[in-house]
């Protein structure tokens, strides 16, 4: 199988100044726009300063950009083929992670690398779409409308959703789900699965309670009922609101949000960065960055529509939703639409692995587009 | 090939349903973000201004009280206190002990202060030490390397120069007690002092100011940030007062050590020039805060330094109240100068005898002979004559039995009795005896000094309804009080016999004359059983007051006016236990009249 791939692709590798003129410059001038908005924050939420996080942020962002133009310019096939492998790799990461966690104290969501702490959750985002892109690409319809055809990939999910879940990483844990579901729409599983699914998922509910820690059950509670306990649980989305609220329509310009500024926000450079945003810049800056996200989806859902390959067309639209969770996740979040899950703004919250995995994803987006020619047939990899 | 042709075009369509999907989701944040940031905009700016904005109150400079010659009796003194910021200092324990090597601190203010510093964040001021003098908290400043995080807070505190001398006029302040009435922020102040007492409580609305405020942003943890906005309070106004300090401690000065009280005043305009009541007491120890040793002290003196005996002091008023006899008297008819009475010392009511203080009698006297000796069978046979309604009725008119209401706490009404009052009071009829003895102001007769002053001075200013204020009155207009209606002519036979009790042989009053400029003192004795005389008694023969325990001994009193022939002051003195009208009060009021006439000379010259 290995020497039928190369001869029958040989003749339409790309070479080096193809792949340079067929990135989406526009799409990296989205990323780059994002990023600078994010820094820039971030010098606010600090009072003015680079430090402690601005700096630190800049450079992470410039090592996800050479990460992400570095896996925009590998072969599509390539990620077709180790799809699995890195799968794997990383299911056997968020084991180790569990193991240690039970070793060490309390929930350990990471592996010191040294120079960064890799979180193995954020990387099986991008291994999950990647392996079940792989998966549908060789499925036909037939095995993906029965219901034999779709225990592997929801196996393949529920694994490192459930690891995610004991991490406890709830937040994780959903966006995996829902990126998988996202997935499974798009390749064509019928309607009334998912409605099975909800209908066992909703009658399910008492159980799962049963299940969440203490704080989590708590976060529901207050999202539900923020004046609950206004000076504990419910602070966080009461004094969101307040200060995203108090901004207006124009805002109340570059450093001089005052409730972000005299710590009344929480978290205002993680999760709560949207919140500190639309404090400074009003509904306008609010908008601004939706709008911005939006143009990186539609993009990202542009490639998708004109790859060439049924891998690559899945491969793109898992990343956009995945990326499209994070932001509307995060968002909902501190505009008191969800409760406090703790999932970041990708490129603007301060956080390292979150700007790896998600420029990561970009890469691969890029690659798709890049690669939109390449015709990957249903039995390759 | 078909199929998976299909397959493609369901990732498609499905794809487009997808990011539909997604889209919408993104619209319905904005939908939200346009809510919250626009439509409930100016709800969220209002919560976060209450976040942010701390509003505190400033206290506004207590109105500054004088004397009429603008002598400042109470006034504000700057006060120190010394105050720690705990996260300035190195070691707290290191700056504290440092601390108490310049000021030593108590075991309990110890406890107290880190108490203070476990419950407030470490940037809140924790004061150390208040009350400092302008010398401690120099040398706190002097040593401030060595005390990182102490430092010096000035504020206002209430200061009375002349301490005791002032005490029950201008009372005191205090902080405030659950009772008080909460109408202004200011009282919620911790530490805030309002008048409880005198002169500060009766013009406390004046004297207090108005609020000032200061907006501080603080943040979440109640740092102050910066201050946003200042409003000036306005200081309490100036009260310019009646009083005349020098004559004040005139009359606590004649007092001495003597438990009594002295009231002077204009007799044609009621402001009250001397106002005393002794003891006294220090009212700085009050508003400084009062130890219980002092607090103690204070109430367990026989001599009750707290008790205002001015306003709430009751006694019987003796020979004083012979003049509102006599007017009574003269008024109704029944008297003139040809009138006259004899006196044998004694006199018979059935089985009862009341006698004369003078046992061989003073055979025929007038009215103003009556005066002049003070004989008591006169003012008995006068009493039975006209009866106790009429008697009554000419004490209210002249002030007597009801509180002036001069402002001064506690201030009692007295009591002129009549038939009425007795069967109100004791459900018993009125009897003839009770009429004879309150001929002569005992029985059940009780006035306040004050009340007694304001008798005088309404005698010596022709008759006007008089009333007594500590206000400085700049248009003195005696017309403006309602004229009594009793003719001049029985108040100069009542002022003549006045006037020979001091200044002609035979009266009682003699020691207490003098003669400035021509100008002379009018007056009456007075003294007041406290232990009635039994008739054993008055058969082994009386015992001498100077034998009897101070606290049996009568009450000295003598009211009077000067000068004589064109009044300008009237004086009530009392001395509890002091004997003898004659030679105790008498000449308290005559220094006090003669002082007064003195400073007149060198104010201004004589009218």
């Amino acid at each position: 199988m290995y020497k039928a791939y190369e001869t029958s692709f040989r003749g339409q590798k790309l070479s080096w100044s193809d792949k340079l003129w067929n990135i989406s410059f526009s799409y990296v001038l989205l990323v780059l726009i994002l990023g600078a908005i994010g820094i820039t924050i971030l010098y606010s939420a600090a009072n003015g300063s680079w430090n402690p996080w601005a700096s630190k942020q800049l450079i992470r962002f410039s090592m996800g950009f050479v990460l992400m133009m570095t896996l925009a310019f590998v072969d599509l096939r390539w990620f077709l083929r180790y799809a699995y492998w890195f799968y794997f790799l990383v299911l056997g990461l968020l084991i180790a992670v569990e193991i240690g966690g039970h070793i060490g104290m309390g929930a350990q969501r990471w592996i010191n690398l040294g120079f960064m702490k890799l979180q193995p959750s954020e990387l099986m985002k991008i291994a999950l779409v990647l392996a079940l892109a792989r998966y549908f690409n060789s499925a036909n319809l037939q095995s993906i409308e029965s219901i034999k055809g779709i225990i592997i990939p929801s196996i393949m999910v529920i694994l490192p959703v459930i690891l995610v879940m004991i991490q406890p990483d709830l937040g994780t844990a959903i966006m995996l789900l829902l990126t998988a579901g996202a997935m499974f729409f798009a390749v064509g599983v019928q309607l009334w699965k998912f409605a099975a699914l909800i209908c066992s998922g909703v009658a399910a509910l008492p159980l799962a309670w049963h299940f969440l820690h203490n704080y989590q059950k708590n976060r529901v509670l207050t999202f539900l009922d923020p004046e609950r306990d206004p000076l504990g649980a419910g602070y966080h989305i009461i004094q969101s609101k307040i200060a995203l609220g108090s901004g207006g329509i124009f805002g109340k310009g570059f450093l001089n949000g005052t409730q972000s500024h005299l710590n009344f926000l929480p978290e205002k450079h993680t999760d709560f960065i949207f919140t500190m945003l639309s404090e400074e810049f009003g509904m306008i800056g609010g908008v601004l960055v939706i709008i911005l996200n939006l143009l990186i989806i539609g993009y990202s859902y542009f490639f998708a529509l004109r790859s060439a390959s049924y891998f690559g067309k899945l491969m793109a639209v898992g990343l956009a939703s995945s990326y499209f969770l994070y932001v509307v996740i995060n968002i909902s979040m501190v505009l008191g639409m969800l409760p406090v899950v703790g999932v970041p703004l990708p490129l603007i919250s301060y956080g390292g692995t979150v700007i790896m995995s998600v420029m990561a994803g970009f890469g691969l987006i890029l690659a798709v587009n890049i690669n939109r020619f390449i015709n990957i047939g249903k039995d390759q990899g | 090939m078909n199929r998976d042709n299909d397959k493609g075009k369901v990732l498609i369509s499905r794809s487009i349903i997808l990011g539909g999907m997604q889209l919408f989701l993104l619209f319905m944040i904005v939908f939200r973000l346009y809510y919250l940031q626009v439509y409930q905009a100016d709800k969220y700016k209002t919560l976060a201004d209450e976040n942010r904005i701390s509003t505190r109150l400033l206290v506004p400079a207590r109105g500054i009280i004088y004397d009429r010659h603008g002598n400042i009796l109470a006034g504000n003194q700057q006060n120190f206190q010394a105050m720690m910021i705990p996260e300035q200092t190195r070691s707290i324990d290191e700056t504290l002990t440092f601390f108490k090597k310049i000021l030593p601190l108590s075991p309990e203010e110890e406890k107290r202060i880190r108490k203070d510093i476990k419950h407030n964040r470490s940037f809140v001021p924790i004061r150390l030490k208040d009350n400092l003098s302008w010398e401690q908290a120099t040398q706190i400043l002097l040593n401030s390397p060595d005390l990182p995080g102490v430092i010096i807070d000035e504020g206002l505190s209430r200061y009375y120069p002349y301490g005791d001398t002032m005490a029950h006029v201008i009372g005191y302040v205090a902080a405030v007690s659950d009772k008080d009435e909460k109408d202004d922020p200011l009282l919620d102040i911790p530490g805030f002092k309002i008048g409880k007492s005198g002169v500060e409580r009766l013009y406390e609305k004046e004297l207090r100011g108005k609020a000032g405020n200061v907006k501080l942003e603080v943040n979440a943890f109640g740092r102050i940030m910066k201050e946003i906005e200042l409003i000036e309070g306005t200081a309490g106004n100036r009260v310019d007062l009646s009083l005349d300090v020098r004559l004040q401690k005139k009359a606590y000065e004649l007092l001495g050590e003597e438990s009594g009280a002295v009231v002077m005043m204009k007799v044609d305009t009621g402001e009250v020039l001397a106002f005393a009541s002794a003891p006294s007491f220090d009212p700085n120890m009050f508003s400084n805060g009062l130890s219980v040793e002092n607090w103690k002290k204070l109430n367990q003196d026989e001599k009750k330094p707290l008790l205002n005996k001015a306003v709430a002091g009751l006694y019987s008023p003796g020979s004083t109240f012979k003049m509102v006899v006599g007017l009574a008297a003269l008024e109704g008819g029944a008297l003139n100068t040809n009138k006259y009475s004899n006196c044998y010392g004694k006199m018979m009511l059935g089985n009862h005898t009341f006698h004369c203080w003078k046992r061989d009698g003073h055979g025929a006297l007038n009215i103003v002979q009556a005066l002049q000796h003070s004989c008591d069978i006169f003012f008995y046979e006068t009493a039975q004559k006209i009866g106790i309604a009429k008697i009554a009725s000419m004490a209210r008119k002249f002030g007597l039995g009801s509180k002036t209401n001069i402002g001064i706490e506690n201030e009692k009404d007295g009591i002129i009795p009549d038939a009425e009052w007795k069967k109100r009071r004791f459900g018993e009829s009125w009897q003839l005896g009770e009429t004879i003895i309150s001929g002569i102001g005992q029985g059940y007769i009780l006035t306040t000094p004050i009340q007694l002053a304001v008798m005088v001075s309404r005698i010596a200013n022709g008759g006007y309804a008089v009333v007594p204020t500590f206000k400085k009155v700049e248009h003195a207009d005696k017309t403006q009080f309602k004229n009594l209606g009793v003719s001049l002519q029985n108040l100069d036979l009542v002022k003549r016999g006045m006037y020979e009790v001091v200044n002609v042989a035979g009266g009682t009053a003699l020691g207490a004359a003098f003669n400035f400029n021509g100008q002379q003192m009018a007056g009456k004795t007075g003294s007041a059983q406290v232990k009635r005389i039994s008739m054993r008694e008055r058969q082994t023969g009386v015992i001498k007051q100077e034998d009897l325990p101070w606290k049996f001994r009568d009450h000295a009193l003598f009211v009077a006016f000067a000068p004589y022939d064109n009044p300008r002051y009237g004086v009530a003195v009392l001395v509890e236990h002091g004997r003898s009208g004659s030679k105790v009060a008498a000449p308290i009021a005559g220094q006090m009249l003669l002082e007064a006439l003195k400073l007149d000379t060198t104010d201004k010259p004589v009218d």
